[in-house]
């Protein structure tokens, strides 16, 4: 048993972070904060050089061949600079579904071009209200052709390819469930972008009239695939939320240490060091249940669904947790706009919804327990 | 990152079951399997012998305080295998309880500081539960702030005699010796005069007065010194450096304890398995699975913190103060677990006993037992100052007795 990385893993964590203190400052997120860019291009060509993007792909298809503990370093520092890139869209959710369902000439065509920076895709799963479930997949695929409309969807508005997860039956089960591959900028679809609470990482509505679409995986087997692309996100994502609680929490000691109030240090105030500390306990636990997600990615384990629950679960409240009182320990320092503060809560609260809600994620995992106690 | 057994840990692990399968106390297996904090009792049996006799069995066989060194009657195990231990001891690791404080601070502080004729002579005894060990640091005028302690220890001639009083003793009504933190100059500050030393507890002036806790059982106890003598020779570290001694025994405190406490999870996850409410199995309930989810990850967040604990510690690195949160989550964690898992038995929770309530009683006596866990071993808030300051670098607490001589500290408020 050995729980920790390994040496090459942590040299490969501190040159992403080294490169990222360079080439994504915070004000880099805020030219996309105040509307400037949908999205950092130089970072994200940037990191397709340093071969960050394809680094959980195989080197057949462009990409570095390391594996999925190389992309949970690289998630962790993402999430620590806050970046403004699609990166979990494209890198998590779309390429993983690829890896997993595509076919050979489907891997050939998109995969290379994700590992080099010239395609951002994205998953097409929601509609509206509600979390992942196979009843909430209204929209119909027939005949090769999608109708419908996906809301929200991350990165919409600047991905090149969506998976799109379609009806193609009227059981009401999960054999309804097909997936496909669109090419966002082929005819029949139409992109709204949206509002939404983190506006360095966009939202979309994407509308769907006869669009053209080529099976993704068998017919009938898009729940299952989606299952499995979520659980291996809701790991990476769990990551990128560690690295912003990491993040928000070094900010609000540092900003302790640094403010004086009455006299004295306001990191001298028991009430101020109590909350970091509980900051600290809530972003280790994080931590440690997020290694042992990554242990059963990398190793396909059957404690895959439950680990996954566990890190996603785990993390979502850290990163929550410690944005929010990063601002609490900033004073009003924290609530202005000035102050970065509000760009770790708000991401917090973005990647909180992205994989589906948290209560979504605590019944999955007690279904999950309940099976492997049954077994 | 690998959590399988490499060849050499499977081999280990086999060896291990299968001495544990053939050597067990298999008849109080169930018992203990249920039995979870605050009620360890076997009903036909005095739970001190069987452990002390599960114990010797360990350490005859080379299985007692594994990762001690084998000349003090340990084992000289790597961390892991202490893991892997554990895990195949299952229930019955709950008999080394009350081995804890000895096996878990008082050896490691003899190790560390005794002289070599002394870890010889009464470690080995200590590892295989022939002799049980206590902690006399706590007095009622010091309990957070250890080193506010008045128990004193004069030199007459090569001896020190002691006068004083500790309270929340731990198991010092069946211990034969204790480790003790004494003051030797009051006339410097107050971390500047402590000594440590180990005794025999049988030694003519100690008293043991057993305390009867909140939750109706006595396990701690006040313990009274009036002129007992302790040979020099017997002294920990050197004098007037007792504090530096406690901080070892401490931290060692945090790594033991933190690693062990019990959450209550696996105890609730079992129980509302089983459970039916009104409206159908309790573990189909949103409401409920929403609070077993929470508290889920945060007894696998615990797990794995301290697994990650154990591989640094296998690379050679020392545990370090971040192991106080184990005690800090779990804590509370328990306190909150036996709270619901009372609230889902509704007006019947009220009932306690192994005979007449729910699930023999387990939840209840958790509820009795853990505001103690809260404070044992350090405060909640010891805790989170320890994080802050020593993990985090936040500035200490104001300290306004610190460089005061300590019989010149004000003694009353106001
Ligand atoms: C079940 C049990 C077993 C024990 N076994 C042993 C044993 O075997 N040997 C032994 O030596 N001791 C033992 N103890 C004693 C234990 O270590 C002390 O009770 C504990 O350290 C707290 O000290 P106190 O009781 O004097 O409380 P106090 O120190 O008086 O604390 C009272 C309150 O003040 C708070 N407080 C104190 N200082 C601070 C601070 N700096 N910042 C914020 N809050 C503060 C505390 O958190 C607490 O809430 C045991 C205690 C229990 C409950």
């Amino acid at each position: 048993m050995n729980f920790d990385f390994s040496d090459d893993q942590k040299q490969l964590r501190d040159q992403a972070r080294k490169f990222l203190a360079e080439k994504c400052p915070p004000k880099a997120a805020r030219v996309v904060l105040d509307g400037k860019a949908p999205y950092d291009k130089d970072l994200w060509k940037g990191l397709a050089e340093m071969g960050f993007l394809g680094v959980a792909i195989p080197e057949e298809f462009g990409g570095a061949g390391a594996g999925h503990l190389e992309l949970c370093v690289i998630a962790e520092e993402m999430g620590r600079a806050n970046a403004p890139v699609p990166f979990s869209s494209t890198v998590y959710l779309a390429a993983e579904a690829l890896l997993i369902a595509g076919s050979d000439a489907q891997k050939k065509k998109w995969l290379p071009a994700i590992a080099s920076g010239e395609a951002i895709g994205t998953l097409a799963l929601f509609e509206g209200k509600g979390n992942p479930s196979p009843q909430n997949v209204k929209l119909t695929a027939a005949s090769g052709v999608l109708n419908g409309v996906k809301k929200p969807v991350a990165d919409g508005a600047i991905a090149n390819f969506a998976v799109v997860a379609a009806r193609t039956g009227s059981s009401g089960r999960e054999g309804d469930v097909s997936l496909f591959l669109v090419d966002l900028k082929a005819g029949g679809v139409e992109v709204k972008s949206l509002t939404n609470l983190d506006p360095t990482r966009g939202q979309a509505e994407i509308s769907f009239k006869d669009c053209k679409a080529e099976p993704l995986g068998a017919a009938g087997e898009g729940w299952s695939i989606l299952t499995q692309v979520l659980d291996r996100a809701a790991v990476l994502c769990a990551f990128e939320q560690v690295g912003g609680a990491d993040r928000a929490l070094e900010m609000g000691r540092d900003y302790a240490l640094d403010r004086i109030a009455f006299g004295r240090q306001i990191g001298s105030f028991q009430a101020v060091k109590h909350m970091l500390a509980d900051m600290y306990v809530s972003a280790t636990l994080a931590r440690s249940n997020s290694y042992y997600g990554a242990w059963a990615l990398s190793t396909n384990a059957g404690e895959l669904p439950e680990a996954a629950a566990a890190a996603r679960i785990s993390a979502t409240q850290a990163f929550q947790h410690c944005a929010k009182n990063n601002i609490q320990v900033h004073g009003g320092m924290g609530f202005t706009w000035e102050f970065d503060c509000h760009m770790y809560y708000r991401r917090a609260n973005a990647l909180a919804l992205g994989l589906g809600s948290l209560s979504y994620w605590e019944d999955q995992l007690i279904d999950r327990m309940r099976k492997k106690n049954a077994a | 990152m690998n959590f399988d057994d490499t060849p050499q840990e499977a081999e280990f692990r086999a060896t291990a079951r299968a001495w544990i399968g053939a050597n067990a106390p298999k008849q109080y297996e169930d018992e203990l399997r249920k039995s979870s904090l605050g009620r360890t009792q076997l009903k036909n049996a005095d739970i001190l012998q069987v452990a002390k006799a599960w114990q010797k069995k360990k350490a005859d066989a080379g299985w007692a305080c594994l990762h001690w060194p084998k000349e003090y009657g340990g084992r000289g195990s790597s961390p892991i295998e202490r893991v892997i231990w554990q895990q195949e001891e299952g229930a019955f690791g709950k008999l080394s309880h009350m081995f804890i404080i000895g096996h878990g601070m008082c050896g490691p502080t003899v190790m560390a500081f005794a002289r070599e004729e002394h870890k010889r002579t009464y470690l080995p005894p200590l590892a295989s539960g022939e002799k049980v060990w206590c902690q006399l640091f706590s007095e009622p005028a010091g309990g957070s702030d250890v080193a506010g302690l008045r128990t004193r220890a004069e030199k007459d001639g090569d001896d020190w005699v002691i006068n004083g009083q500790k309270i929340w003793t731990s198991g010092a009504h069946y211990s034969d010796f204790g480790i003790l933190l004494t003051r030797t100059d009051p006339a410097v500050p107050k971390h500047k005069g402590l000594t440590m030393f180990f005794l025999d507890m049988k030694s003519p002036g100690v008293e043991v007065r057993p305390i009867r806790q909140a939750s109706g059982a006595s396990d701690f106890n006040e313990v009274y010194f009036t002129n007992v003598r302790i040979p020099d020779h017997q002294r920990l570290g050197e004098v007037n450096d007792g504090w530096n001694v406690s901080l070892t025994t401490l931290m060692n405190e945090r790594m033991s304890i933190g690693a062990g406490v019990s959450t209550g999870f696996p105890e609730l996850f079992d129980y509302c398995s089983s459970l039916m409410l009104e409206d159908g199995p309790a573990i189909e309930n949103a409401a409920v699975r929403s609070r077993l989810a929470n508290w889920a990850v945060k007894a696998s967040g615990l797990k794995y913190t301290s697994m990650r604990a154990i591989s640094a510690l296998s690379k050679g690195e020392r545990p370090g103060p971040e192991n106080s949160i184990g005690k800090l989550v779990a804590g509370s964690m328990i306190q909150d677990v036996a709270t619901y898992a009372l609230d889902l038995q509704g007006a019947s929770g009220v009932v306690s006993g192994p005979e007449d309530a729910e699930v023999a009683g387990r939840f209840q006596a958790m509820l009795l037992r853990a505001p103690g866990t809260r404070v044992e071993g350090g405060t909640d808030e010891i805790m989170r100052n320890i994080i802050a300051e020593r993990v985090l670098g936040l500035p200490g607490d104001i300290r306004v007795d610190k460089d005061v001589p300590f019989n010149k500290i004000p003694t009353k408020g106001r």
